[in-house]
């Protein structure tokens, strides 16, 4: 035991003053039937070898990301009286599910550099080039604002709870409407808004069970599914049948 | 109790499902209407993606109109030559919509077409609806209810290729029910509809088919249009959504046989009149959202390419 703790400590040994040591409430998210959205509790510590540093700030960010995916923004524009579709914009990667916690106000546990370096909260974390529109962002904007109303999108100032500069814990709720794909965790930990230290690991959201099978069906083997949604209904419309015809003296 | 529906990968309550189902099943069941004019859009109302809520749709329906066919074929008021004659022409529509469909759906202008026909169609068809039976309960209480005689020679009985069509008593060129065919499959196929409510007055007043034959013949190609769009839309959009077909058909088959009995119970004159109001309000709703400024000018679609 003490060797095992001797070797941890070597390999520790070069690396930083201050480091996260982390915790999941889960490590993979499963879309059932009546899946209904899901808390992720995130929790940590930070190891140190040497007392508290007091002369600097301690800040805490976890940010949560679903699977990047291109995003196609329209405006509608008013055309012969009628509300339609005009101007477009591609976006060319946006997450599809983003929270970002902080210990404290962005402003003050992130500077501005270290946010473009690292990409962390939502603005910095859409990527938007070769867009051919004059305003273009406003339609990063608008993507940001609809997002967030589906609360695909989270801003939680304040939503990591730091205890004694030591232990810290957030939770994280996602919603029902999520995508598949491996969402990744990434802390960061900062001193007066510089990142000195970043965890990342992933958590699978997939479907499970029917929703899965049937899924892969409709995109795999689209023909099959197809004659399987037909076979269903007709079915459906001979029992219907068969059964008020019974029931009918 | 929620539901996440694998195709549409939203999650609704499955009792607003079966609700509706069954609503729309009750109504249908009064009026002999499929209900696809009306669940479509309810459908987008409770936040269905459009894609989906079309071809989903499309699957219900096959569902629906199988049932009211077999008790069509049991009374031997279904017209197979004619039915298959308007079916030629609604599998040509089909394919046509759907490449429309897919083309707007490129352009990002799917929703646009499908609210403008909806708004088109339903307040054409509820206007005439709702005139013609104004009319005849002023003429039913007037005369006590004389039918006027329809079957009038116009120009479609002089169209060359003519056929017998000896349930329906008619002898007449086939070019106008493939015509009708192909407008019903092509609204079939962007609507998410049936399309009863274009076929019926069409083979009454254009064909001037007897109306006893009209709903099962109607029925009976409709059957086959639907199906051949669901396998359009399931093999080339994927937008097919079988969990939300069954619970919409679960309300709808219950809700038709009640609709039914409360049908019978009618008088004929104010069912039409009630349908008309009805699919009025709808358009008027649909109208409503295209007219006035939306709250959110912008809208996310997936790029292009990536479905």
């Amino acid at each position: 035991m003490i060797r095992l703790v001797a070797l941890l400590l070597l390999v520790a040994l070069p690396a930083k003053a201050e480091e996260i040591v982390l915790g999941l409430s889960r490590d993979e998210v499963a879309i059932t039937a009546t899946f209904e959205g899901s808390d992720i509790l995130v929790f940590g510590a930070i190891r140190r070898e040497a007392p508290i540093p007091t002369d600097s700030k301690l800040g805490v960010i976890v940010t949560i990301a679903g699977p990047d995916e291109p995003v196609m923004v329209r405006r509608k524009d008013r055309r012969v009286g009628i509300w339609v579709n005009t101007e477009g914009v591609e976006v060319d990667a946006a997450p599809s599910f983003y929270a970002v916690a902080s210990s404290g106000p962005m402003k003050d546990v992130l500077r501005d550099v270290e946010d473009l370096r690292y990409r962390i909260t939502i603005p910095r974390m859409i990527r938007s080039v070769g867009a051919v529109v004059d305003d273009s962002a406003s339609f990063t904007q608008a993507l940001i604002r609809i997002r967030a109303g589906d609360e695909l999108y989270q801003v939680l100032e304040g939503g990591v709870t730091l205890d004694q500069d030591t232990l810290f814990r957030t939770a994280i709720t996602l919603p029902a409407n999520l995508t598949e794909g491996d969402y990744v965790a990434h802390i960061f930990l900062t001193r007066d808004g510089t990142v000195i230290d970043d965890y990342i690991t992933t958590i699978p959201v997939q479907k499970v069970g029917l929703e899965r099978w049937l899924y892969n069906l409709a995109h795999e083997n689209a023909l099959l599914y197809g004659l399987m949604s037909l076979a269903i209904a007709i079915a459906a419309g001979w029992g219907a049948s068969a059964a008020f015809s019974l029931l009918r003296p | 109790m929620q539901i996440y529906l694998p195709i549409a990968e939203v999650s609704v309550n499955i009792f607003l499902l079966l609700g509706l189902g069954g609503i729309v099943g009750i109504l249908s069941g009064m009026f002999g209407v499929g209900g696809g004019f009306l669940m479509t859009p309810l459908l987008f109302f409770i936040g269905i993606p459009p894609a989906v809520a079309v071809a989903t749709e499309a699957n219900q329906i096959v569902a629906s109109s199988f049932s009211g066919v077999l008790a069509h074929l049991k009374r031997k008021t279904v017209d197979l030559r004619m039915g298959t004659v308007l079916l030629t022409g609604g599998l040509i529509g089909s394919g046509l919509g759907i490449i429309l469909f897919n083309y707007l759906k490129a352009l990002g202008q799917v929703e646009l077409l499908v609210q403008l026909s909806y708004v088109v169609f339903l307040g054409l068809i509820g206007s005439l609806m709702f005139v013609e039976s104004l009319n005849a309960i002023r003429r039913s209480a007037k005369s006590g209810g004389a039918v006027p005689t329809r079957r009038k020679h116009n120009w479609v009985h002089n169209l060359p290729f003519k056929m017998k069509f000896r349930v329906s008593g008619l002898y007449i060129s086939v070019i106008p029910p493939i015509l009708v065919g192909v407008l019903v499959g092509i609204l079939a196929a962007i609507m998410g509809v049936g399309g009863g409510f274009i076929m019926v007055p069409a083979m009454i007043y254009l064909l001037g088919m007897p109306t006893k034959v009209v709903v099962g013949t109607s029925l009976f190609q409709i059957i086959f249009v639907t199906a051949f769009t669901t396998m359009l839309h399931a093999v080339t959009n994927q937008t097919v959504d079988v969990v939300l077909a069954v619970l919409l058909l679960v309300g709808g088959v219950i809700g038709a046989q009640i609709g039914t009995r409360i049908g019978v119970r009618m008088k004929a004159e104010q069912l039409r009149i009630w349908l008309a109001i009805m699919v009025l309000a709808v358009c008027g709703k649909l109208a409503f959202d295209l007219l006035i400024m939306p709250s959110e000018l912008y809208t996310l679609g997936a790029a292009e390419g990536h479905t």
